[in-house]
């Protein structure tokens, strides 16, 4: 077995010896995506390195291929909002409650099908990764409206201009509630987003200074937003527009030109690539080749597909030790089950729960710094839990959704909703049917194909097909990408 | 003599007189079946609103909206009182039995609630960053025994905090029910990996499987536990320490202190929900009789400003006041209330280092020592009766 996986890594399928291989097409696929199937990895294995990131970027489109759910998408503003529950008798209040939570999961639903039907699985991956840089949350916010109008900016702007997306993500309706720039007024600034601009979205923790946040919050003052229609909307008379120093520089600055500031140092483009280097390479940035990238990003000034184009054809990316040695997050881990094992539910609303129960609930980061992933994904929770699920997919065993108990209200109100995972089921003839040959030849294809290295433990050769894909999955590796 | 009373006896001595040698230091391995239980207050709790300097008018001053009325406040002193919301906490301050340290902060405080937590957690320096939690950092050279079913748990939240990183056995559990039934379908693991990462998950399931057969318990307890999160997550900690194997340290994560706007209604249903656990929790170690042999303590990345803000509410701060609780801890006031008027940028100044706070758990309660654990010596709090 250990000799097979060798001989594959080694020496190409003569099929596709022209390209970068099978084995570089599915570190590729596999890091910018959500694990791609057999077929997928064959049509790219042919490419040379350089024409399959090519063919990455080409597909990346700026919308999502459904909108979002027309009942999320009215905007319902907050005094309205209010008024509604106190005026509600307590049945009336239980049932809005009850449509809250419907609502919410059918806005995660809804992106978890953009994620599991979409053409460029690259586009989703950029949206989440913005996602947890700009990190905004619905227990915050509230809003669905305006979590579903943020998630449809961060897509448009995925890989187009970083800066362009900066301004924009701080004209955001739910960006500005939830880091409170709606209570940031002449005289009374609220720091809050003035500091996370600095030390989460541009320059790192470090590069500026406590007084420079004070400076900044003033520029910041007056952006607000339309309580009526939920939009972007600057109040003048809020506004301080006295002179700030801001980073060594003096001005009667505005916010936008505080942006413009902040994307003039070069530490705003170092920590984006080391950001994206810890997201698609290794968790231990190269600081040499984070610096060159970061020249690639500036120059190029700070278009997100250049970038993407220097990393994903740099030589660390495919590096051996740089292999299988980033930890799945949940959404990758449960999406991506989906997409390599042609699992199509027809209701994605209970998979929206496992991956809150894995830790990741979309639309809801635990804090403004975002998920911390990498190992912290893995405790003896998720660990479990991870497990549970795959038993339920490939075994056909009976998963509650509340594997993991419930931690909150909207978990036990959700489970009252009687979601089942009842399609979640691996047709296990359909997709074994793609593997001819002998039962040994199938099994090495099957593990090239299901792990990113060899098997911690190698399955028993003689097994059945299922037998020996249930421990392929169930391996310590099958968690990492 | 007997080990533990010889421990006991180690835990009195005055510290010059045995935490000097090298040699002598990595002999004692610490009473670890004294418990010790954390209570992280997350998001920065509003201390100035939970411990009330009622006779100082500059509090009225500084929290015009946001201020508990005198006659409201559970006055502990002529100077200080709880918020109202504590009232639960009363019987445990009467018997003494509560600590209340003031002033808990560290110089050159991070306002960030990420950086300060992580101070917090790994008591580094304000502008050094060390990678593994404090506890961890403690464990690597004075392990807990072998055969406890874990070193840590970690209930509440996925965050390991003092626990993390080192060779650490940490568990985090929401229910522990579920957890054995769900590890019981675990194999052994086996082996290692250099691949960090394949290393970690090999490991959290060598934990679990340790875990697994440790934390069975049959027991059911009397207390009720208040059916709130944190109640669900006490009574989670506390079936820990029924269990037929032990832990040395739980950690327990209350959330949602970040009180930026309307703070008074949700400041007060964190602070009963706080109060009644803690109550909760007390009458269910002492069924088992552990009451005696847990140190509680808890913790919190910074307190929040004493001038309320536009929106009624907080914005992060510095320092704050900190409990500490349990059957042997001599209850009273400790450290000084910070001054209102000797602000630093608007925010508290500390009196008590929170290293003072860690080191107080690590010699007076473990009995070990603390040289270079914390880079400069801290000086431990009088607070447990011996």
């Amino acid at each position: 077995m250990r000799l097979i996986w060798l001989l594959l890594s080694i020496f190409p399928l003569p099929a596709v010896a022209a390209g970068m291989g099978y084995n570089d097409a599915r570190h590729l696929l596999g890091r910018t995506g959500f694990a791609a199937t057999e077929q997928e990895i064959q049509e790219y294995a042919g490419l040379s390195r350089a024409q399959a990131v090519d063919r990455l970027l080409a597909a990346v489109t700026t919308e999502a291929r459904t909108p979002p759910p027309a009942s999320v998408m009215e905007f319902i503003p907050p005094h309205k909002l209010r008024a509604r529950r106190q005026d509600a008798s307590e049945a009336e209040r239980k049932q809005f409650l009850r449509e809250q939570i419907e609502k919410s999961l059918e806005l995660r639903a809804w992106w978890l099908r953009e994620m599991l039907d979409t053409g460029s699985p690259l586009t989703e991956r950029m949206t989440l990764f913005w996602h947890n840089h700009f990190v905004s949350a619905q227990q915050k916010v509230k809003s669905l409206a305006l979590m579903a109008r943020q998630n449809l900016l961060l897509r448009r702007h995925a890989l187009g201009n970083f800066g362009e997306l900066l301004h924009a993500v701080a004209k955001d309706p739910a960006m500005v509630v939830y880091l409170d720039n709606v209570s940031n007024k002449k005289g009374s600034p609220n720091e809050n987003f003035a500091r996370e601009v600095m030390e989460l979205f541009t320059l790192g923790e470090g590069h500026y200074s406590e007084q420079d946040i004070k400076e900044a919050a003033r520029a910041f003052t007056g952006w607000s937003l339309d309580r009526r229609t939920g939009e972007f909307r600057f109040y003048r008379f809020l506004h301080d527009d006295g002179e700030k120093t801001v980073l060594g520089r003096r001005g009667r600055f505005n916010g936008d030109e505080v942006l413009d500031i902040l994307l003039a140092q070069p530490a705003t483009a170092e920590f984006i690539t080391h950001k994206l280097w810890r997201e698609f390479v290794s968790p231990e940035p190269d600081s040499l080749e984070v610096q060159r990238l970061a020249a690639v990003f500036r120059s190029s000034r700070y278009d997100i597909k250049a970038l993407l184009r220097a990393l994903f054809t740099s030589e660390a990316f495919y590096a051996p030790p740089h292999r299988a040695v980033l930890v799945k997050s949940p959404v990758e881990f449960t999406v991506g089950t989906l997409r390599l094992f042609g699992i199509h539910p027809q209701d994605l609303r209970p998979l929206a729960l496992a991956t809150r129960q894995l830790g990741q609930d979309l639309f809801g980061p635990p804090n403004v710094k975002g998920w911390p992933g990498g190992e912290a994904w893995i405790n003896s929770s998720t660990l479990l839990a991870r497990r549970q699920l795959l038993a339920r997919l490939f075994r056909a065993e009976e998963m509650p959704v509340e594997a993991m108990g419930p931690t909150d209200k909207l978990d036990r109100r959700t489970q009252r909703l009687g979601l089942a995972m009842t399609d979640y089921r691996f047709h296990a003839p359909r997709w074994f049917g793609q593997f001819p040959g002998s039962s040994g030849q199938r099994h090495t294809q099957i593990t090239r194909l299901v792990l990113a290295a060899m098997p911690h433990e190698s399955p028993a050769a003689t097994g059945d097909d299922a037998g020996f894909l249930n421990a392929l999955v169930l391996d310590p590796v099958y968690q990492l990408k | 003599m007997q080990r533990r009373d010889f421990l006991k006896l180690l835990a009195v001595a005055p510290l010059t007189a045995w935490s000097g040698g090298a040699a002598y230091a990595a002999a004692v391995r610490g009473d670890y079946r004294r418990l010790l239980v954390l209570i992280e207050l997350k998001g920065g709790n509003d201390g100035l609103n939970t411990v009330i300097p009622y006779a100082d008018a500059n509090y009225y001053r500084l929290r015009p909206r946001l201020g508990i009325a005198r006659d409201q406040v559970l006055q502990l002193d002529e100077t200080t009182g709880l918020h109202p919301s504590l009232k639960a906490l009363l019987p445990l301050w009467q018997g003494r039995e509560l600590a209340i340290v003031q002033g808990v902060g560290y110089p050159q405080p991070s306002l960030s609630h990420f950086r300060s937590i992580e101070i917090w957690d790994t008591a580094a320096d304000s502008d050094a960053y060390l990678d593994e939690g404090w506890l961890s950092r403690l464990f690597e050279h004075n392990p807990p025994p072998r055969h406890f079913a874990a070193d840590g748990v970690v209930v509440g939240s996925p965050d390991l905090g003092p626990l993390a990183g080192g060779r650490t056995r940490v568990v985090a559990l929401t229910n522990t029910e579920q957890f054995l039934r769900q590890a019981q379908r675990m194999e052994a693991p086996t082996g290692t990996s250099r691949n960090p990462a394949l290393a970690h998950l090999l490991k959290v399931e060598g934990d679990i499987r340790q875990a697994a057969s440790g934390l069975k318990s049959e027991y059911r307890f009397r207390a009720e536990f208040p059916k709130s999160l944190f109640g669900n997550s006490l009574k989670t900690a506390a079936q820990v320490v029924a269990a037929n194997s032990q832990v040395a340290v739980i950690k327990v994560t209350h959330n949602g202190f970040d009180t930026h706007g309307n703070q008074r209604n949700a400041h007060a249903r964190l602070l009963t929900e706080l109060a009644e656990g803690l109550a909760a929790f007390k009458a269910a170690l002492q069924e088992i009789n552990r009451w005696d042999s847990t140190l509680l303590m808890s913790y919190a990345e910074f307190g929040r400003r004493p001038q309320e803000n536009g929106s009624n509410g907080t914005d992060h701060g510095t320092a704050a006041p900190h409990f500490v609780l349990g059957g042997r801890v001599k209850g009273g006031l400790y450290g000084e209330r910070p001054s209102l008027t000797d602000l630093d940028g608007g925010n508290l100044r500390y009196n008590v280092d929170f290293r003072s706070l860690y080191a107080t758990a690590v010699e007076k309660w473990w009995g070990l020592p603390t040289a270079g654990l914390f880079g400069s010596r801290y000086r431990p709090l009088d607070v447990v009766k011996v």
